[in-house]
């Protein structure tokens, strides 16, 4: 191959991008229109880039806060049950520092948000986009600064008549407990972008290949009990070839082709909400079929569950399941009325 | 569901083992129902050579031991294996016809190989995390229905005539014509398919502090690798009229509920790495794995690989996502969080034998494992039979490619006698991966994420596998 033909190659590479023939571009895709960007450019930046207008209040918050958010994340944001506490473990001195203080001690149960974050544009932002869990961007985008006051005063990072705003919301930003919580000096930052690329990593092993050590402590093993934990290793292995799976818990059921109920309703998602004996976000299950006991609330639970509903638990809504088909719908009824069996 | 012995029984056995006994002794192995005559299971409690002799082997399978009670005067009669001296069901009958399966799937003597969720990790099935079964695995590609999950609010199975792909800038001044594309738009672009490998930042997280699980699957089952095909983003953003000198950071944001948003690197999107996918293993991307479109950046955490990939922001700074801010950061001992931390640092695992595995005997074993590294190929990996005192070299199965995996295996000859086995990967840039003395004398056991320490998988006597620790 000559030089030249391979750099032409090479040309052909590199441009590969620009199509013959076209003077701009590929002439696919279109314009976004402003709208189209506004609606889904709702990203808020640590510097606030991006950040809506609008306010709300302590009080506003709470509201929002006990019919919205407390089913998972407790009344004062402490809970774990569903997800990591949100509030809890920071102090005065933090707000005053910028680093939370309970982070160096090991003996700390568990990291809560407030702990760890360091830019409030970040809570501004995860709520709009992403909460409530099972109806995201629901919320306006003043109620989004309600819940937030409601957070910050809950971490009492903001008095009880506080208003957030787009220009408060620098002031709390001030004071966050985390904000000197942060580092970017590591290695593991792909080229440019911070001052500290080209960082080397920070562990450095070596390929010593013969009498490497004098002896050999094993620091750790997994004790008896943990060994079913995970349930039948034998089951979770092959049944052929050099190794089987050690047998650590009773066989389970062989797989039926047919998916039973719990398995349709661990498969459309049901359970991410309901539990069978507790209420997650939605009420469990035996205690839909004791409400329901002795009545014929099949047809009118099968729309239900299709179409979404509210107001018979509580504030949280049930989101349609749009999904589901009638025969799913109905088989799942049947199961939940009938206590929700094989759980 | 009839049990059968394997062994002796369940007495527990002192000194070194008999080789003409069962190495995993007393283990129940399942046998299909009416499998065994009292005859037979005489035989097999006489010991697992007998047992072998006899040609039950492959007795797991239903099929084989209807073959074998079917005609015990024929085996008696003959000298030999039955399924070979009789005919089997499957040489002696008209099988299924063609598309019985419109979709195949795996047999369904391989159900045992399946993602699973590790109990008690997560509190709601929709935020959470299932394992690729790494322990059954060969070569390098992962099945696409074995593909590790990790959804922070769920998936969908969205309509792709409806996704959209936008790319517009933090300023205007960055992007010229901010651009819609349809999956029909993405499609007929110029498209590149390559393999890389995937792994989730948290992977082997339960494990900074001591052995918290038993198998692979749940200790390093945050990893697969696929061969991936779609556009490179630099084509997308010059045909958006990009300033590629003034962006410093793009935002990736996806079209499900969390609407995850990660800050990606400029660097490999600007040489070329960074790929807006559709295509996974010949076929389009998995509902699980973002159906229809996704983010691929080579090298770096899963968390990065936006799914269900609906925009993309060109920018200047960084953005403090909620799964760079709140998620997704490492603490270290001085109380600090590493933010921003994406590189997946060159690591390997031996995958056969695993923990919670048994040898079936004493003898020759090929040990196999996988070895990857976020900065480039692997280019050696070491293994240990004593814990790390002294170690021989793998052989790395070809081919060896970029941010991939890559599969290594050494022979090895089991005497029977206890051994600690332990491989040591290095990739193009030099970088030895650590042991987890020298990780945690740097990061502490707080860190969750990007634990890539030397895993050690005991062997005890009687052949069983697990998992255990060395600083």
């Amino acid at each position: 191959m000559s030089r030249s033909f391979r750099a032409l190659l090479l040309a052909g590479v590199l441009c590969a991008a620009l199509p013959a023939g076209a003077a701009d571009g590929f002439g696919l895709g279109r314009p976004a229109t402003p709208d189209e960007i506004r609606a889904w450019d709702i990203d808020v930046g640590p510097d606030f880039a991006g950040l809506p207008p609008g306010s709300g209040t302590v009080d506003r918050g709470m509201e929002i806060w006990e019919s919205t958010c407390a089913g998972c994340h407790g009344t004062f944001g402490e809970s774990n049950t569903v997800f990591s506490p949100l509030i809890g473990g920071t102090t005065a001195e933090d707000m005053a520092s910028g680093r939370v203080a309970t982070l160096q001690r090991p003996d700390f149960p568990q990291r809560t948000t407030v702990m760890k974050v360091a830019t409030v544009s970040t809570l501004y932002d995860y709520i709009r986009r992403a909460m409530p869990w099972n109806a995201p961007k629901s919320l306006s985008d003043d109620d989004v600064y309600a819940v937030l006051a409601y957070m910050l005063n809950l971490a009492e990072i903001v008095p009880d008549d506080f208003v957030l705003n787009e220009a408060t919301i620098r002031d709390v930003q001030a004071v966050m407990p985390n904000r000197n919580g942060m580092t970017t000096a590591h290695a593991l930052w792909p080229g440019p972008g911070f001052d500290t690329a080209g960082a080397a990593p920070d562990t450095a092993n070596t390929l010593c290949m013969k009498d490497c050590k004098a002896g050999v402590e094993l620091a750790s093993t997994l004790p008896d009990h943990a060994l079913g934990a995970h349930g039948n290793l034998a089951a979770q292995n092959r049944i052929i070839g050099p190794v089987r799976g050690r047998r650590t818990g009773p066989d389970e059921e062989p797989d039926d082709d047919a998916p039973s109920p719990r398995i349709l309703a661990e498969q459309a998602g049901c359970l991410a909400c309901h539990g069978v004996d507790t209420r997650i976000v939605g009420p469990g299950y035996r205690e839909i079929a004791e409400r329901y006991r002795g009545r014929d609330s099949v047809p009118a639970l099968v729309a239900k569950v299709k179409d979404g509903g509210d107001g018979v638990w509580g504030d949280i809504p049930m989101p349609p399941q749009p999904d589901l088909n009638d025969d799913q719908a109905r088989i799942l009824v049947e199961w939940i009325l009938a206590g929700a069996p094989g759980t | 569901m009839t049990l059968m012995r394997t062994a002796k029984g369940d007495s527990p056995r002192a000194g070194p083992p008999d080789p003409a006994a069962d190495v995993t002794s007393g283990r129940l192995r399942r046998a299909p129902e009416n499998f065994l005559t009292g005859e037979q299971i005489h035989l097999v409690s006489k010991g697992r050579r007998e047992f072998l002799r006899a040609g039950f082997l492959a007795a797991g399978a239903a099929t084989v031991a209807a073959a074998a009670v079917a005609a015990p005067s024929a085996v008696a009669a003959g000298a030999g294996d039955p399924d070979i001296l009789q005919t089997t069901p499957w040489g002696g009958s008209l099988g299924r016809p063609v598309a019985a399966n419109p979709y195949g799937l795996p047999s369904r003597h391989e159900r045992a190989l399946a993602r699973r969720q590790s109990p008690g990790l997560t509190q709601v099935a929709a935020a959470s995390v299932s394992f690729t079964p790494l322990q059954g695995l060969f070569g390098i590609i992962t099945p696409s229905g074995l593909h590790f999950e990790r959804h922070h609010q769920g998936w969908h199975d969205i309509d792709p005539a409806r996704h959209r792909f936008m790319i517009n800038g933090a300023r205007p001044e960055l992007v010229r014509t901010p651009k819609v594309y349809t999956l029909d738009d993405l499609m007929r672009l110029p498209s590149v398919s390559r393999m890389h490998f995937i792994e989730c930042g948290a992977n082997t997280g339960m494990e900074w502090g001591n052995v918290a699980v038993p198998t692979v699957q749940y200790s390093h089952g945050m990893l697969s690798c696929s061969e991936f095909t779609g556009v490179p983003l630099r084509t997308l953003l010059e045909d958006c009229g990009a300033d590629l000198r003034a962006a410093r950071f793009v935002l990736a944001e996806g079209g499900d509920g969390s609407s995850m948003t990660r800050t990606i690197p400029i660097e490999p999107v600007l040489s070329g790495e960074v790929l807006v996918a559709y295509g996974q293993n010949g076929e389009m991307l998995r509902p699980e794995n973002g159906y229809p479109l996704r983010l691929v950046v080579p090298g770096v955490q899963g968390v990065s690989w936006v799914k269900w990939l609906r925009r993309i922001e060109v920018g200047e700074r960084p953005y403090a996502a909620k799964d760079e801010a709140i998620h997704y950061v490492d603490l270290m001992p001085d109380g600090q969080h590493r933010q921003y931390t994406s590189i997946q640092e060159c690591k390997s695992v031996i995958t056969t034998p695993s923990g919670g595995q048994a040898l079936l005997d004493r003898g020759f074993f090929s040990v196999s494992g996988l070895a990857w590294s976020g900065r480039g190929r692997i280019t050696r990996v070491d293994v240990s039979f004593d814990g790390g005192i002294n170690w021989t070299e793998a052989t790395l199965q070809t081919p060896v490619l970029s941010k991939c995996l890559t599969r290594f295996s050494v022979p090895w000859v089991w005497d029977g006698r206890p051994a600690l086995l332990q491989s040591r990967a290095v990739d193009e840039t030099g970088y030895v991966q650590p042991s987890y003395g020298q990780l945690r004398q740097v990061r502490g056991t707080r860190s969750i994420y990007h634990n890539n320490a030397i895993q050690t998988w005991q062997v005890a006597e009687n052949g069983d596998v697990s998992n255990v620790q060395i600083l």
